[in-house]
Protein backbone atom coordinates (compact mmCIF):
# COMPACT_ATOMS: atom_id res chain seq x y z
CA UNK A 1 0.00 0.00 0.00
CA UNK A 2 0.93 3.51 -0.87
CA UNK A 3 0.58 6.92 0.82
CA UNK A 4 -0.36 9.98 -1.85
CA UNK A 5 -0.65 13.36 -0.35
CA UNK A 6 -2.61 15.82 -2.69
CA UNK A 7 -2.64 19.25 -2.33
CA UNK A 8 -2.67 19.10 1.35
CA UNK A 9 -3.37 22.85 3.27
CA UNK A 10 -4.01 23.22 6.88
CA UNK A 11 -4.27 25.86 9.17
CA UNK A 12 -5.09 25.69 12.82
CA UNK A 13 -8.31 27.88 14.12
CA UNK A 14 -5.65 30.50 14.61
CA UNK A 15 -5.51 31.08 10.58
CA UNK A 16 -1.90 31.05 9.60
CA UNK A 17 -1.57 28.36 7.16
CA UNK A 18 1.00 25.32 8.41
CA UNK A 19 0.83 23.22 5.59
CA UNK A 20 0.66 24.69 1.78
CA UNK A 21 0.00 22.47 -0.80
CA UNK A 22 1.97 19.97 0.00
CA UNK A 23 1.62 16.87 -2.33
CA UNK A 24 4.52 13.95 -1.73
CA UNK A 25 3.94 10.33 -3.01
CA UNK A 26 4.98 7.94 0.26
CA UNK A 27 5.89 4.22 -1.24
CA UNK A 28 6.03 1.30 0.91
CA UNK A 29 8.82 -1.04 1.15
CA UNK A 30 11.26 2.10 2.51
CA UNK A 31 11.73 4.55 5.01
CA UNK A 32 10.47 8.33 4.78
CA UNK A 33 11.97 10.97 6.48
CA UNK A 34 10.54 14.59 7.11
CA UNK A 35 13.46 17.09 7.84
CA UNK A 36 12.63 20.52 8.73
CA UNK A 37 13.29 23.40 11.06
CA UNK A 38 11.06 23.80 14.60
CA UNK A 39 7.87 24.93 13.01
CA UNK A 40 7.56 23.70 9.51
CA UNK A 41 4.83 21.35 9.61
CA UNK A 42 6.60 18.17 10.09
CA UNK A 43 4.30 16.60 13.20
CA UNK A 44 0.96 18.10 11.15
CA UNK A 45 1.47 16.85 8.14
CA UNK A 46 2.00 13.47 10.14
CA UNK A 47 -0.95 13.84 12.37
CA UNK A 48 -3.02 15.01 8.90
CA UNK A 49 -1.73 11.03 7.21
CA UNK A 50 -3.65 9.37 9.66
CA UNK A 51 -6.61 11.78 9.67
CA UNK A 52 -6.84 12.87 13.17
CA UNK A 53 -5.96 16.47 12.10
CA UNK A 54 -8.30 17.52 8.60
CA UNK A 55 -7.19 18.87 6.26
CA UNK A 56 -8.93 22.21 4.93
CA UNK A 57 -7.94 21.46 1.76
CA UNK A 58 -6.43 18.58 -0.25
CA UNK A 59 -6.27 14.68 0.31
CA UNK A 60 -4.58 12.08 1.45
CA UNK A 61 -4.75 8.60 0.31
CA UNK A 62 -3.88 5.35 1.29
CA UNK A 63 -3.51 3.29 -1.01
CA UNK A 64 -7.15 3.66 -2.88
CA UNK A 65 -8.60 4.50 -0.12
CA UNK A 66 -9.59 7.92 1.33
CA UNK A 67 -8.28 9.05 4.58
CA UNK A 68 -10.96 11.11 4.66
CA UNK A 69 -13.82 8.35 4.82
CA UNK A 70 -12.56 5.76 6.98
CA UNK A 71 -13.62 5.41 10.73
CA UNK A 72 -11.10 6.40 13.73
CA UNK A 73 -11.58 2.19 14.03
CA UNK A 74 -10.54 1.01 10.46
CA UNK A 75 -8.24 4.10 10.37
CA UNK A 76 -6.27 2.07 13.31
CA UNK A 77 -5.91 -0.87 11.91
CA UNK A 78 -4.42 0.99 9.07
CA UNK A 79 -1.91 3.44 10.60
CA UNK A 80 0.09 3.31 14.18
CA UNK A 81 1.35 6.19 15.35
CA UNK A 82 4.25 6.37 17.46
CA UNK A 83 3.55 10.04 19.34
CA UNK A 84 5.02 11.95 21.83
CA UNK A 85 2.74 13.00 24.02
CA UNK A 86 1.63 9.52 25.96
CA UNK A 87 0.79 11.01 29.44
CA UNK A 88 3.31 10.07 31.94
CA UNK A 89 0.74 8.80 34.90
CA UNK A 90 -0.71 5.66 32.89
CA UNK A 91 -1.42 3.91 35.87
CA UNK A 92 -0.60 0.06 33.58
CA UNK A 93 2.07 -2.44 33.64
CA UNK A 94 4.30 -1.91 30.01
CA UNK A 95 2.55 -5.03 28.99
CA UNK A 96 -0.61 -3.72 29.48
CA UNK A 97 -0.22 -0.20 27.54
CA UNK A 98 1.60 -2.78 24.90
CA UNK A 99 -1.41 -4.77 24.59
CA UNK A 100 -3.34 -1.53 24.41
CA UNK A 101 -2.51 -1.56 20.71
CA UNK A 102 -4.33 -4.59 19.85
CA UNK A 103 -7.41 -2.41 20.90
CA UNK A 104 -8.48 -1.71 17.19
CA UNK A 105 -8.43 -5.31 16.71
CA UNK A 106 -10.18 -6.41 19.28
CA UNK A 107 -14.63 -6.75 20.64
CA UNK A 108 -15.61 -4.52 23.28
CA UNK A 109 -14.98 -5.87 26.95
CA UNK A 110 -13.37 -9.32 26.20
CA UNK A 111 -9.89 -10.15 27.42
CA UNK A 112 -6.78 -10.54 26.01
CA UNK A 113 -6.58 -13.59 23.84
CA UNK A 114 -3.53 -15.46 24.64
CA UNK A 115 -2.18 -14.70 21.08
CA UNK A 116 -2.54 -11.05 21.65
CA UNK A 117 -0.26 -11.61 24.90
CA UNK A 118 2.33 -12.97 23.23
CA UNK A 119 2.73 -11.10 20.63
CA UNK A 120 2.92 -8.05 23.18
CA UNK A 121 5.47 -9.56 24.18
CA UNK A 122 7.35 -10.51 21.14
CA UNK A 123 6.95 -6.87 20.57
CA UNK A 124 8.46 -5.49 23.33
CA UNK A 125 11.44 -8.26 22.72
CA UNK A 126 12.27 -6.32 19.86
CA UNK A 127 12.96 -2.87 21.33
CA UNK A 128 15.00 -4.84 23.96
CA UNK A 129 12.97 -4.19 26.25
CA UNK A 130 11.17 -7.72 27.47
CA UNK A 131 11.97 -6.76 31.21
CA UNK A 132 10.36 -4.64 31.55
CA UNK A 133 6.75 -6.11 31.04
CA UNK A 134 5.65 -5.91 34.61
CA UNK A 135 7.25 -2.61 35.51
CA UNK A 136 4.56 -0.07 35.86
CA UNK A 137 4.71 2.34 33.09
CA UNK A 138 5.19 5.89 35.12
CA UNK A 139 8.23 3.95 37.06
CA UNK A 140 10.01 3.72 33.79
CA UNK A 141 12.75 6.08 32.60
CA UNK A 142 12.24 8.50 29.44
CA UNK A 143 13.90 6.19 27.36
CA UNK A 144 12.10 3.12 28.75
CA UNK A 145 8.73 4.43 28.31
CA UNK A 146 9.35 5.32 24.51
CA UNK A 147 10.48 1.95 23.85
CA UNK A 148 7.02 0.30 25.11
CA UNK A 149 5.16 3.14 22.79
CA UNK A 150 7.22 1.71 19.87
CA UNK A 151 6.32 -1.73 20.72
CA UNK A 152 2.80 -0.27 21.30
CA UNK A 153 2.80 0.89 17.97
CA UNK A 154 4.12 -2.73 16.39
CA UNK A 155 1.36 -4.62 18.41
CA UNK A 156 -1.20 -2.66 16.41
CA UNK A 157 0.20 -4.79 13.31
CA UNK A 158 -0.98 -1.86 10.93
CA UNK A 159 0.51 -1.76 6.93
CA UNK A 160 1.59 1.63 7.52
CA UNK A 161 3.87 3.67 10.89
CA UNK A 162 3.71 7.14 11.50
CA UNK A 163 6.77 8.10 13.42
CA UNK A 164 7.12 10.88 15.93
CA UNK A 165 10.80 11.74 16.31
CA UNK A 166 10.93 8.02 18.14
CA UNK A 167 14.23 8.69 18.27
CA UNK A 168 14.09 11.26 21.42
CA UNK A 169 14.60 10.38 25.15
CA UNK A 170 16.74 7.59 23.53
CA UNK A 171 20.58 7.00 24.17
CA UNK A 172 22.84 6.32 21.12
CA UNK A 173 22.47 2.58 21.25
CA UNK A 174 18.33 2.72 21.05
CA UNK A 175 18.57 4.95 18.65
CA UNK A 176 20.33 3.00 16.50
CA UNK A 177 18.28 -0.09 17.55
CA UNK A 178 15.24 2.11 16.84
CA UNK A 179 16.29 2.91 13.04
CA UNK A 180 17.33 -0.44 12.59
CA UNK A 181 13.64 -1.68 13.09
CA UNK A 182 12.31 1.57 10.78
CA UNK A 183 14.63 -0.23 8.59
CA UNK A 184 13.09 -3.49 9.28
CA UNK A 185 9.74 -2.86 9.78
CA UNK A 186 9.83 -1.29 6.01
CA UNK A 187 11.50 -4.50 4.31
CA UNK A 188 8.80 -5.97 5.42
CA UNK A 189 6.76 -3.95 3.04
CA UNK A 190 5.30 -1.58 5.86
CA UNK A 191 4.79 2.42 4.69
CA UNK A 192 7.09 3.97 7.37
CA UNK A 193 7.10 7.82 7.59
CA UNK A 194 9.08 9.24 10.21
CA UNK A 195 9.45 13.24 11.43
CA UNK A 196 13.23 13.65 11.76
CA UNK A 197 14.60 16.07 14.17
CA UNK A 198 18.56 14.89 14.36
CA UNK A 199 20.29 14.94 11.31
CA UNK A 200 23.83 13.04 12.73
CA UNK A 201 22.00 9.83 12.29
CA UNK A 202 18.40 9.52 10.99
CA UNK A 203 19.46 10.10 7.48
CA UNK A 204 21.80 7.25 7.22
CA UNK A 205 18.46 5.36 8.13
CA UNK A 206 16.11 7.35 5.78
CA UNK A 207 15.93 6.22 2.18
CA UNK A 208 13.98 8.78 0.90
CA UNK A 209 14.08 12.41 2.55
CA UNK A 210 11.13 15.17 2.50
CA UNK A 211 12.53 18.60 3.40
CA UNK A 212 9.93 20.82 4.89
CA UNK A 213 10.24 24.89 5.35
CA UNK A 214 7.44 27.09 6.49
CA UNK A 215 4.66 24.04 5.41
CA UNK A 216 5.68 23.53 2.28
CA UNK A 217 7.79 20.29 0.57
CA UNK A 218 10.19 22.20 -1.00
CA UNK A 219 12.62 19.04 -1.75
CA UNK A 220 11.76 15.84 -1.82
CA UNK A 221 13.72 12.48 -3.34
CA UNK A 222 17.18 10.51 -2.57
CA UNK A 223 18.35 11.92 0.94
CA UNK A 224 21.85 12.51 0.15
CA UNK A 225 20.45 14.66 -2.73
CA UNK A 226 17.88 16.32 -1.11
CA UNK A 227 20.16 17.10 2.33
CA UNK A 228 22.66 18.65 0.02
CA UNK A 229 24.35 21.82 1.69
CA UNK A 230 22.26 24.39 -0.22
CA UNK A 231 19.04 22.44 1.38
CA UNK A 232 19.72 22.63 4.34
CA UNK A 233 21.25 26.09 5.06
CA UNK A 234 17.78 26.94 2.65
CA UNK A 235 15.95 24.75 5.57
CA UNK A 236 17.63 25.45 8.67
CA UNK A 237 19.80 28.50 7.97
CA UNK A 238 22.51 26.77 8.75
CA UNK A 239 25.88 25.73 6.96
CA UNK A 240 26.30 22.58 7.38
CA UNK A 241 27.43 19.21 4.98
CA UNK A 242 26.55 15.94 5.27
CA UNK A 243 29.23 13.42 3.90
CA UNK A 244 28.71 9.85 3.02
CA UNK A 245 31.99 8.01 2.77
CA UNK A 246 30.54 5.08 2.61
CA UNK A 247 26.94 3.43 2.21
CA UNK A 248 26.81 2.85 6.06
CA UNK A 249 28.73 5.55 7.78
CA UNK A 250 28.15 9.34 7.94
CA UNK A 251 29.96 12.55 9.03
CA UNK A 252 28.63 16.06 9.59
CA UNK A 253 30.41 18.97 9.29
CA UNK A 254 29.37 22.43 10.28
CA UNK A 255 31.22 25.72 9.63
CA UNK A 256 31.38 28.82 11.18
CA UNK A 257 29.08 27.57 13.95
CA UNK A 258 30.06 30.37 16.18
CA UNK A 259 29.41 33.42 14.52
CA UNK A 260 26.52 34.92 14.28
CA UNK A 261 25.32 35.98 10.27
CA UNK B 1 -14.61 -12.99 47.35
CA UNK B 2 -16.11 -9.30 47.53
CA UNK B 3 -18.93 -11.01 46.71
CA UNK B 4 -19.23 -13.09 49.86
CA UNK B 5 -17.90 -10.82 51.66
CA UNK B 6 -20.93 -8.36 50.35
CA UNK B 7 -23.55 -11.39 50.95
CA UNK B 8 -22.05 -11.67 54.94
CA UNK B 9 -21.96 -7.70 55.44
CA UNK B 10 -25.56 -7.48 54.52
CA UNK B 11 -26.50 -10.93 56.86
CA UNK B 12 -24.83 -8.83 59.61
CA UNK B 13 -26.31 -5.59 58.82
CA UNK B 14 -29.59 -7.89 58.99
CA UNK B 15 -28.87 -8.91 62.26
CA UNK B 16 -27.65 -6.34 64.28
CA UNK B 17 -29.63 -3.41 65.55
CA UNK B 18 -31.63 -2.19 67.59
CA UNK B 19 -33.88 -5.09 68.20
CA UNK B 20 -31.12 -7.90 67.39
CA UNK B 21 -32.37 -10.81 65.41
CA UNK B 22 -30.59 -14.01 65.56
CA UNK B 23 -29.64 -15.69 62.03
CA UNK B 24 -32.13 -18.62 61.98
CA UNK B 25 -34.84 -15.83 61.36
CA UNK B 26 -33.16 -14.33 58.99
CA UNK B 27 -32.94 -17.43 57.00
CA UNK B 28 -36.31 -18.47 57.44
CA UNK B 29 -37.58 -14.98 56.74
CA UNK B 30 -35.81 -14.93 53.15
CA UNK B 31 -37.57 -18.40 52.62
CA UNK B 32 -41.02 -17.39 53.38
CA UNK B 33 -41.39 -19.73 56.86
CA UNK B 34 -41.24 -16.33 59.51
CA UNK B 35 -44.22 -16.77 61.53
CA UNK B 36 -43.43 -13.83 63.83
CA UNK B 37 -44.56 -10.62 62.72
CA UNK B 38 -42.83 -8.14 64.56
CA UNK B 39 -39.72 -9.35 63.66
CA UNK B 40 -41.55 -9.81 59.52
CA UNK B 41 -42.14 -6.28 59.66
CA UNK B 42 -38.17 -4.87 61.10
CA UNK B 43 -36.61 -7.45 58.65
CA UNK B 44 -38.56 -6.69 55.36
CA UNK B 45 -39.91 -3.14 56.21
CA UNK B 46 -37.08 -1.12 57.80
CA UNK B 47 -33.95 -3.38 57.39
CA UNK B 48 -33.87 -5.07 54.11
CA UNK B 49 -34.77 -2.16 52.38
CA UNK B 50 -32.31 0.11 53.69
CA UNK B 51 -29.46 -2.74 53.43
CA UNK B 52 -30.11 -2.98 49.92
CA UNK B 53 -30.21 0.86 49.65
CA UNK B 54 -26.91 1.16 51.25
CA UNK B 55 -25.41 -1.43 49.15
CA UNK B 56 -26.50 0.10 45.85
CA UNK B 57 -25.89 3.54 46.55
CA UNK B 58 -22.28 2.37 47.69
CA UNK B 59 -21.69 0.56 44.26
CA UNK B 60 -23.24 4.06 41.97
CA UNK B 61 -21.10 6.09 44.24
CA UNK B 62 -17.78 3.93 43.91
CA UNK B 63 -18.80 3.40 40.40
CA UNK B 64 -18.88 7.76 39.74
CA UNK B 65 -15.89 8.01 41.04
CA UNK B 66 -14.30 5.25 38.89
CA UNK B 67 -16.01 6.62 36.01
CA UNK B 68 -14.78 10.64 37.03
CA UNK B 69 -11.06 9.36 37.94
CA UNK B 70 -10.98 8.08 34.23
CA UNK B 71 -13.43 10.87 32.70
CA UNK B 72 -10.34 12.97 33.77
CA UNK B 73 -7.28 10.54 34.48
CA UNK B 74 -6.88 11.58 37.44
CA UNK B 75 -6.81 9.01 40.15
CA UNK B 76 -8.32 11.72 42.71
CA UNK B 77 -11.10 13.11 40.78
CA UNK B 78 -14.59 12.57 41.76
CA UNK B 79 -18.09 13.61 40.86
CA UNK B 80 -18.32 15.95 43.29
CA UNK B 81 -15.43 17.69 41.54
CA UNK B 82 -17.86 18.37 38.41
CA UNK B 83 -20.39 19.68 41.08
CA UNK B 84 -23.13 17.08 40.75
CA UNK B 85 -23.29 16.00 44.22
CA UNK B 86 -23.60 19.47 44.93
CA UNK B 87 -26.25 20.44 42.15
CA UNK B 88 -28.08 17.04 44.02
CA UNK B 89 -27.93 18.83 47.03
CA UNK B 90 -29.52 21.51 46.08
CA UNK B 91 -32.10 20.17 44.05
CA UNK B 92 -33.15 18.12 46.89
CA UNK B 93 -33.07 20.92 49.70
CA UNK B 94 -34.87 23.44 47.09
CA UNK B 95 -37.52 20.32 46.94
CA UNK B 96 -38.43 20.62 50.61
CA UNK B 97 -38.15 24.46 51.08
CA UNK B 98 -40.56 24.14 47.78
CA UNK B 99 -43.50 21.53 49.36
CA UNK B 100 -42.82 23.58 52.88
CA UNK B 101 -43.56 26.88 51.59
CA UNK B 102 -46.13 26.07 49.19
CA UNK B 103 -48.04 22.63 48.81
CA UNK B 104 -46.65 19.49 50.67
CA UNK B 105 -46.36 17.04 47.90
CA UNK B 106 -43.93 15.40 49.96
CA UNK B 107 -40.88 13.73 49.49
CA UNK B 108 -41.05 12.06 45.72
CA UNK B 109 -40.51 16.10 44.78
CA UNK B 110 -37.06 16.39 46.62
CA UNK B 111 -36.17 13.06 45.06
CA UNK B 112 -36.87 14.17 41.67
CA UNK B 113 -35.59 17.68 42.04
CA UNK B 114 -32.39 16.22 43.40
CA UNK B 115 -32.06 14.22 40.29
CA UNK B 116 -32.94 17.14 38.09
CA UNK B 117 -30.44 19.31 40.31
CA UNK B 118 -27.22 17.13 39.83
CA UNK B 119 -28.43 16.35 36.02
CA UNK B 120 -28.97 20.11 35.20
CA UNK B 121 -25.90 20.93 36.83
CA UNK B 122 -23.58 18.42 34.60
CA UNK B 123 -25.06 19.94 31.56
CA UNK B 124 -24.33 23.29 32.61
CA UNK B 125 -20.78 22.56 33.35
CA UNK B 126 -19.96 20.58 30.23
CA UNK B 127 -21.35 23.30 28.29
CA UNK B 128 -19.37 26.06 29.99
CA UNK B 129 -16.51 24.03 30.28
CA UNK B 130 -16.07 21.99 26.58
CA UNK B 131 -15.06 25.55 25.16
CA UNK B 132 -11.30 24.66 26.74
CA UNK B 133 -8.87 23.53 24.94
CA UNK B 134 -8.10 20.46 26.86
CA UNK B 135 -11.27 18.43 27.96
CA UNK B 136 -10.51 17.93 31.37
CA UNK B 137 -9.07 21.17 32.63
CA UNK B 138 -12.07 23.38 32.01
CA UNK B 139 -14.72 21.03 32.82
CA UNK B 140 -12.68 20.89 36.12
CA UNK B 141 -12.92 24.61 36.40
CA UNK B 142 -16.11 25.01 35.88
CA UNK B 143 -17.45 22.11 37.89
CA UNK B 144 -15.45 23.40 40.68
CA UNK B 145 -17.14 26.82 40.31
CA UNK B 146 -20.71 25.67 40.32
CA UNK B 147 -20.05 23.44 43.04
CA UNK B 148 -19.20 26.30 45.37
CA UNK B 149 -21.69 28.31 43.53
CA UNK B 150 -24.32 25.22 44.46
CA UNK B 151 -23.41 24.91 47.95
CA UNK B 152 -23.20 28.89 48.51
CA UNK B 153 -26.95 28.91 47.88
CA UNK B 154 -27.41 25.72 49.53
CA UNK B 155 -26.23 26.87 52.57
CA UNK B 156 -28.55 30.19 51.98
CA UNK B 157 -31.10 27.81 52.07
CA UNK B 158 -30.83 27.19 55.62
CA UNK B 159 -31.44 30.27 56.87
CA UNK B 160 -35.00 29.87 55.05
CA UNK B 161 -35.27 26.24 56.62
CA UNK B 162 -37.20 27.32 60.12
CA UNK B 163 -38.61 23.87 61.19
CA UNK B 164 -37.44 22.28 58.33
CA UNK B 165 -33.75 22.30 58.98
CA UNK B 166 -34.25 18.91 60.15
CA UNK B 167 -34.85 17.20 57.04
CA UNK B 168 -32.34 19.41 55.25
CA UNK B 169 -29.88 18.54 57.29
CA UNK B 170 -30.13 15.09 56.01
CA UNK B 171 -29.33 15.79 52.62
CA UNK B 172 -26.10 17.62 54.06
CA UNK B 173 -24.78 15.06 56.15
CA UNK B 174 -26.03 12.00 54.07
CA UNK B 175 -27.59 9.10 55.62
CA UNK B 176 -30.16 6.13 55.33
CA UNK B 177 -32.50 6.13 57.87
CA UNK B 178 -35.41 7.41 55.61
CA UNK B 179 -34.55 4.33 53.25
CA UNK B 180 -37.72 2.69 51.82
CA UNK B 181 -38.56 -0.13 49.13
CA UNK B 182 -39.32 2.83 46.54
CA UNK B 183 -35.87 4.09 46.84
CA UNK B 184 -34.76 0.50 46.22
CA UNK B 185 -36.40 0.51 42.89
CA UNK B 186 -34.93 4.05 41.86
CA UNK B 187 -31.62 3.35 42.59
CA UNK B 188 -31.20 -0.88 41.53
CA UNK B 189 -31.92 0.06 37.72
CA UNK B 190 -29.71 2.86 37.04
CA UNK B 191 -26.72 1.22 39.50
CA UNK B 192 -26.86 -2.22 37.26
CA UNK B 193 -27.08 -0.20 33.91
CA UNK B 194 -24.06 1.81 35.22
CA UNK B 195 -22.27 -1.26 36.22
CA UNK B 196 -23.31 -3.24 32.95
CA UNK B 197 -22.37 0.12 31.01
CA UNK B 198 -19.04 0.37 32.28
CA UNK B 199 -18.51 -3.16 32.09
CA UNK B 200 -19.11 -2.92 27.95
CA UNK B 201 -16.73 -0.29 28.12
CA UNK B 202 -14.00 -1.39 29.85
CA UNK B 203 -11.51 -1.57 26.92
CA UNK B 204 -12.75 1.90 25.61
CA UNK B 205 -12.15 3.18 29.43
CA UNK B 206 -8.19 1.42 29.02
CA UNK B 207 -7.87 3.30 26.04
CA UNK B 208 -8.98 6.98 27.30
CA UNK B 209 -6.63 6.56 29.73
CA UNK B 210 -3.71 7.02 27.02
CA UNK B 211 -5.55 10.75 26.53
CA UNK B 212 -6.83 12.39 23.29
CA UNK B 213 -4.78 12.33 21.18
CA UNK B 214 -3.21 8.89 21.24
CA UNK B 215 -6.86 7.08 21.76
CA UNK B 216 -7.55 8.66 18.64
CA UNK B 217 -4.76 7.17 17.49
CA UNK B 218 -6.17 3.83 18.40
CA UNK B 219 -9.31 4.39 16.62
CA UNK B 220 -11.28 4.90 19.67
CA UNK B 221 -13.72 8.21 19.62
CA UNK B 222 -13.22 9.27 22.63
CA UNK B 223 -15.66 12.82 22.81
CA UNK B 224 -18.33 10.33 22.22
CA UNK B 225 -17.11 8.55 25.63
CA UNK B 226 -16.30 11.39 26.90
CA UNK B 227 -19.84 12.22 26.72
CA UNK B 228 -21.34 9.07 27.98
CA UNK B 229 -19.60 8.77 30.82
CA UNK B 230 -20.46 12.62 31.96
CA UNK B 231 -24.15 11.52 31.31
CA UNK B 232 -23.39 8.37 33.65
CA UNK B 233 -21.58 9.93 36.33
CA UNK B 234 -24.57 12.35 36.38
CA UNK B 235 -27.28 9.68 36.29
CA UNK B 236 -25.28 7.57 39.24
CA UNK B 237 -24.36 10.10 41.62
CA UNK B 238 -27.81 12.45 41.52
CA UNK B 239 -29.43 9.35 41.94
CA UNK B 240 -27.21 8.26 45.03
CA UNK B 241 -27.59 11.65 46.57
CA UNK B 242 -31.55 11.85 46.19
CA UNK B 243 -32.03 9.31 48.72
CA UNK B 244 -28.83 9.33 50.62
CA UNK B 245 -27.85 12.82 50.64
CA UNK B 246 -24.19 13.59 50.69
CA UNK B 247 -21.98 10.66 51.27
CA UNK B 248 -18.34 11.57 50.70
CA UNK B 249 -14.97 9.04 50.21
CA UNK B 250 -16.91 6.10 48.75
CA UNK B 251 -16.28 7.38 44.93
CA UNK B 252 -12.87 8.49 46.31
CA UNK B 253 -11.71 6.03 48.09
CA UNK B 254 -13.22 2.32 46.51
CA UNK B 255 -11.94 2.90 43.01
CA UNK B 256 -8.00 3.82 44.32
CA UNK B 257 -7.35 1.61 46.72
CA UNK B 258 -9.09 -1.82 43.90
CA UNK B 259 -6.48 -0.34 41.80
CA UNK B 260 -3.90 -1.44 43.85
CA UNK B 261 -5.24 -4.54 43.79
CA UNK B 262 -6.34 -5.49 40.72
CA UNK B 263 -4.50 -3.03 38.65
CA UNK B 264 -6.00 0.05 36.69
CA UNK B 265 -7.37 -2.41 33.62
CA UNK B 266 -10.57 -2.00 33.76
CA UNK B 267 -12.11 -5.16 32.93
CA UNK B 268 -10.88 -6.52 36.40
CA UNK B 269 -12.12 -3.33 38.34
CA UNK B 270 -14.96 -2.48 37.38
CA UNK B 271 -16.80 -5.01 39.32
CA UNK B 272 -14.77 -4.95 42.16
CA UNK B 273 -15.42 -1.45 42.31
CA UNK B 274 -18.76 -1.80 42.47
CA UNK B 275 -18.99 -4.55 45.08
CA UNK B 276 -16.03 -2.79 47.11
CA UNK B 277 -18.46 0.30 47.36
CA UNK B 278 -21.27 -2.03 48.26
CA UNK B 279 -19.41 -3.09 50.91
CA UNK B 280 -18.25 -0.31 52.39
CA UNK B 281 -21.04 1.64 52.52
CA UNK B 282 -22.68 -1.25 53.92
CA UNK B 283 -20.53 -1.95 56.64
CA UNK B 284 -20.35 1.89 57.08
CA UNK B 285 -24.18 2.30 57.83
CA UNK B 286 -24.57 -0.42 60.22
CA UNK B 287 -21.74 0.79 62.33
CA UNK B 288 -23.09 4.34 61.80
CA UNK B 289 -26.57 3.19 62.90
CA UNK B 290 -25.36 0.31 65.79
CA UNK B 291 -22.07 2.00 67.25
CA UNK B 292 -23.86 4.75 69.16
CA UNK B 293 -27.45 3.25 69.46
CA UNK B 294 -30.14 3.88 69.95
CA UNK B 295 -28.94 6.92 68.39
CA UNK B 296 -27.50 7.33 64.86
CA UNK B 297 -24.39 8.80 63.34
CA UNK B 298 -25.21 9.94 59.62
CA UNK B 299 -23.75 7.73 57.69
CA UNK B 300 -22.16 10.69 55.34
CA UNK B 301 -19.89 11.94 58.63
CA UNK B 302 -19.02 8.04 59.35
CA UNK B 303 -17.72 7.59 55.99
CA UNK B 304 -15.68 11.46 56.26
CA UNK B 305 -14.55 11.10 59.64
CA UNK B 306 -13.63 6.75 58.10
CA UNK B 307 -12.59 8.32 54.94
CA UNK B 308 -10.13 11.56 55.26
CA UNK B 309 -7.27 9.69 57.33
CA UNK B 310 -7.22 6.38 54.72
CA UNK B 311 -7.33 9.55 51.82
CA UNK B 312 -4.45 11.27 52.91
CA UNK B 313 -2.61 7.81 53.52
CA UNK B 314 -3.01 6.97 50.00
CA UNK B 315 -2.02 10.59 49.05
CA UNK B 316 1.48 9.79 51.15
CA UNK B 317 1.91 6.69 49.35
CA UNK B 318 1.16 7.52 46.31
CA UNK B 319 4.88 7.50 43.74
CA UNK B 320 6.57 10.83 43.69
CA UNK B 321 6.89 10.01 39.54
CA UNK B 322 2.85 9.35 39.34
CA UNK B 323 1.33 12.07 39.92
CA UNK B 324 -0.07 14.91 37.22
Amino acid sequence: MNLRVENLNFAYRSGTPVLRDVSLEIAEGRVTGLFGSNGSGKSTLLRCLNGSLRPQLGRVWLGDRDAATLTPREMARLVAVVSQDTPVSLPFTALEVVLLGRYPHGELWQADSPEDVRFARECLERLDAADLSERLFDQLSGGERQRVIVARALAQQAPVMLWDEPASHLDIKHQLELFRLAHAQAAEGRVVVMVCHDLFLAPLFVDHAVLMRAGSAFAAGSTAEVLCPANLSRAFSVNMTLNWPADDSISVSLKNIKSID
Amino acid sequence: MLFLALMAAMALALAVGSVSIPPVNIVRGVLGQLNDDVTGRILFGARLPRVLVAGLVGAALALSGLASQTLFRNPLASPSVIGVSNGAAFGAVAGVLLSARFINVGYGVSTALSVAGGLVVTALVFMLGRRGRYFGHALLLAGIAIAALCSALTTAMLYLAGERLQSIVFWLMGGLWLANWRDVWLVAPITFFGLAAMIIWSRDLNVALLGERSARDLGLDLPRLQRRLLVLIALLASVAVSVSGVIGFIGLIVPHLLRLITGADHRRLVLPTALGGALLLVLADTAARTLASPAEIPVGIFTAVTGAPVFLWLLQKRRPAGGP
